[in-house]
């Protein structure tokens, strides 16, 4: 008994030095005094203080879920002393910082930066100001943590989306539809300060939230009622049609800041879908996905551009031109590629990106696709009378190429030929002696993956209208591939919820783009940590991913055969 | 008659002749064996067949037309089937997804189809699940077609492997030690199975067996193979008796029933039979 309480407290420490090394990499890397001035709630708690306080209370919470049948003044000893060591930490920084200049090493350690640790209180009385900040923040989390669950969900969720909602004070001031009264009004006098929430509005986000959410985690749902199945198709029906009609509203209800944003994102989804066919149905990693972005919008620029003057063509007689441009292009590669596999795939592919961005960037083709500058003015697609020149008009012609080819993308995954692409993922050999030419089935799946991102590139080069090199980059790539990845890798709905997190929020929040890659490298390390399978993933991925919880592996056979047999024959 | 001739087949990897110039012939809807020692080359012989090595001499002959130098697809397509030693299942997806891709030299539905999802395509489609399902009753799997592979128990890896080389209504089915690992009475169903699959489905089967009770109680004819040589070929008593055959598995001096062998029997007792 004895071994295990120390193991407790030894525990605690450790909790404690990690927490509060973490708070000293958040605050050197400058996260805390970039947003030391963004307020969450007004005058009081800056997005600065979350950042810092949010190892300590990430920390505390997991050592208490740990040890969940301690008696509570363990407990409340547990989280003082992780919250005095992190508290502890930050004070010695502050006070070395103070004596010792350590900007040559880290930038971000500035008087200023010590200042918004110490709230402002000068220094031998101010080192005590991290201990007790970080105190009471484990202790508040020691608070949460004791409540019982129903309401500490509902608590918990009320937290967060103060602190959401204080840090998306801006991008939601923006939208459209609250600048109509009285969203207006209410929103600016009641709920939103000059920057962050009122006090006030915090205190009504959190009561109305954690109220919302207690009420529904509440209501229990009756098993012995079942909904007849005209019921629930209706059901469907109506929540089709609200979807749709949300959908088809949304660049008018958000504004021009919000179309940027869902345009941007929805080129990602073409992306993505086209390349969860190559990677996630067929199993063939693609590092070069970009080429046919590019192929697809430069061919599209070319022909379109007047200031080119080659062609002239319009929007839609240039259109399937570019879309078979990038489907010969997927062969071609394919072709000689599509032999190799895994790891040796992947590097060829990455070489052909790179190939087609640097010969668009060439002296040799510069007359026709013109260098660094690129290709300028390209013409809007025009329906009838409509040309489609804005951001949300082309919001429109995205949403229904996502529909088409998500619709393509759906039925192949179940088709015969889904299943094909399947078999090759799981077992290429045993794939082609069931009958299946590999080499077909391949070059269908990369032609298919490469026409959709040439789809998005006609798109990208109407959107900008223009194209050039800088845009076609390998991070490209990367990012569609992350896309697919953090959404759950063969998933379909998979890449709209990848493309949300990992292009759409990334562009909202603006102002964490100096810290974008930090967020995201920390986002996939902690997904591949915690939920390899993805935020949506395909019903099989997770299986594949979870076996070990699962517990569902062969059993051993019984006995090896030689010693049953060898007496047999006689 | 023979459904599959091979004439002087040799693989070779860099220096090591792993097939020399085997002759083999299978007989129309019979069940013959293939037996050896570990490394006699009795796998590689069946990659040769089925196209996944293309051997360096020789020819293979599948009902009187050649088959060596054709990619594996083309041969399963031809009508041969295998399975292997160790179990290679598409193990992440389910026990039918695993029979309808063994069914794909007979599906034509193609990329427009699977997206329309036109008449054709969908009764295709739905015929094959029937099939599917109708073929996993026939091996005893009714009912789990929606399971995954891999959580099936092993036998019924081994049985669901069966089942989709089935899938592409093979006329030579090659099966890769098909009882190993198996304990006595999952041994005795499987050799039932064989028969049944010849008897019932006018399959051909070619095997590689280990279990000396399986491959004397089921084969018609046993070739065995030593170092990639075909050293003896007969029926499964002459096969017992053969002193060739007995040193192969057992040693030099054992044929005569004399010494004891020095090196343990390597996959099981071909005793001098008593």
């Amino acid at each position: 008994m004895k071994t295990e309480t120390s193991s407790i407290w030894k525990n605690a420490i450790y909790s404690g030095l990690i927490s509060g090394l973490i708070c000293l990499l958040v605050m050197l890397v400058g996260l805390v005094e970039s947003f030391g001035e963004t307020y969450i709630i007004s005058g009081l708690i800056t997005l600065g203080d979350i950042i810092l306080l949010i190892p300590v209370v990430l920390m505390t919470f997991m050592s208490l879920r740990g040890s969940s049948n301690l008696p509570r003044s363990n407990l409340a000893g547990i989280s003082a002393i992780i919250g005095l060591i992190s508290g502890f930490i930050i004070s010695l920084l502050v006070i070395f910082g103070q004596t010792v200049d350590l900007r040559p090493m880290f930038v971000n350690a500035s008087p200023k930066l010590f200042e918004m640790v110490m709230r402002g209180v000068p220094l031998p009385l101010g080192a005590l100001v991290p201990l007790l900040t970080c105190s009471v923040a484990a202790l508040l989390t020691l608070g949460i943590h004791l409540i019982p669950a129903r309401p500490r969900a509902a608590v918990i969720q009320g937290l967060l989306w103060v602190v959401v909602l204080g840090t998306l004070r801006d991008q939601i001031l923006i939208i459209d539809l609250f600048k109509i009264q009285p969203f207006a009004i209410v929103l600016k006098r009641v709920v939103f300060a000059i920057s962050g929430l009122r006090p006030l509005g915090a205190v009504l986000v959190f009561a109305i939230v954690t109220g919302l959410m207690y009420y529904l985690s509440g209501r229990k749902k009756d098993p012995s009622v079942i909904k007849s199945p005209i019921v629930v198709k209706r059901n469907r029906i109506i929540l089709i049609i609200i979807l749709g009609a949300l959908l088809l509203s949304l660049p008018w209800l958000l504004g021009i800041f919000y179309s940027e944003i869902l345009d941007t994102t929805g080129l990602f989804i073409l992306m993505g879908l086209g390349l969860n066919i190559v990677v996630g149905f067929a199993g063939l990693l693609d590092l070069g996905y970009v080429a046919f972005y590019a192929i697809g919008a430069y061919t599209m620029g070319v022909l379109t551009s007047p200031g080119h003057g080659l062609f002239n063509l319009s929007f839609w007689q240039a259109l399937p031109i570019a879309l078979f441009a990038a489907w010969l292009a997927g062969i071609i590669l394919g072709l000689p590629v599509l032999r190799m596999r895994g790891d040796y795939l992947a590097i060829v592919t990455l070489g052909f990106g790179e190939i087609v961005r640097l010969l668009v960037l060439s002296d040799w083709l510069k007359d026709i696709l013109g260098g660094t500058q690129g290709i300028q003015s390209i013409p809007p697609p025009i329906i009838g009378a409509w040309k489609l020149n804005s951001l949300p008009l082309l919001y429109y012609l995205i949403l229904i190429s996502i529909i088409i080819v998500g619709f393509i993308a759906w039925r192949l995954k179940d088709s015969h030929l889904g299943r094909s692409w399947m078999a090759i993922r799981e077992d290429e050999d045993v794939a082609q002696a069931m009958g299946i030419n590999l080499v077909m089935t391949k070059l269908l799946a990369f032609s298919t993956g490469a026409l959709f991102a040439g789809l998005a590139g006609t798109l990208g080069a109407t959107k900008l209208t223009s194209v050039y090199p800088h845009s076609m980059t390998f991070i490209i790539s990367i990012n569609v591939l992350a896309v697919i990845i953090i959404g759950g890798m063969g998933s379909i709905p998979g890449v709209f919820v990848g493309a949300l997190v990992m292009v759409g929020l990334p562009n909202l929040l603006t102002e964490f783009q100096e810290y974008r890659y930090w967020f995201y490298g920390l986002a996939l390390v902690g997904m591949m940590l915690f939920r390899p399978e993805g935020l949506w993933p395909e019903a099989r991925r997770k299986l594949e991913l979870h076996e070990a919880e699962n517990n569902i592996g062969p059993p051993v056979s019984n006995e090896p055969s030689i010693n049953e047999t060898a007496g047999a024959v006689q | 008659m023979a459904i599959l001739v091979a004439k002087k087949v040799t693989k070779r990897f860099g220096g090591l002749i792993a097939v020399r110039e085997v002759d083999l012939e299978v007989r129309e809807n019979g069940i013959q064996s293939i037996i050896g020692p570990n490394g006699a080359g009795k796998t590689t012989f069946f990659n040769c067949v089925t196209g996944f090595y293309n051997p360096e001499e020789g020819e293979i002959l599948l009902e009187g037309r050649p088959i060596n130098g054709l990619s594996t697809d083309r041969v399963t397509k031809r009508g041969v089937s295998r399975t292997y030693q160790n179990i290679r299942l598409f193990k992440n997806m389910t026990v039918v997804e695993n029979i309808l891709v063994g069914m794909h030299p007979h599906l034509r539905s193609g990329i427009i189809g699977g997206i329309l999802h036109n008449r054709k395509t969908m009764q295709e489609e739905a015929e094959a699940l029937e099939d599917s399902l109708r073929l996993l009753r026939f091996m005893g799997l009714g009912g789990k077609g929606d399971l995954m592979a891999k959580g099936l128990p092993y036998g019924a890896q081994r049985r669901l492997e069966i089942a989709r080389s089935l899938a592409s209504k093979p006329k030579l089915l090659l099966l890769d030690e098909p009882t190993a690992g198996m304990n006595p009475s999952e041994t005795q169903e499987t050799m039932l199975l064989i028969r049944r699959l010849r008897d019932e489905l006018g399959i051909t089967i070619l095997l590689i067996e280990h279990q000396m009770r399986v491959v004397m109680g089921i084969s018609e004819l046993i070739t065995v193979l030593d170092y990639g040589a075909k050293i003896a070929e007969g029926l499964p008593a002459e096969i017992q008796r053969n002193a060739t055959v007995i040193e192969a598995y057992l040693g030099r001096g054992s044929a005569e029933g004399v010494t004891a062998p020095t090196t343990p029997p390597q996959p099981s007792g071909i005793a001098p039979s008593s």
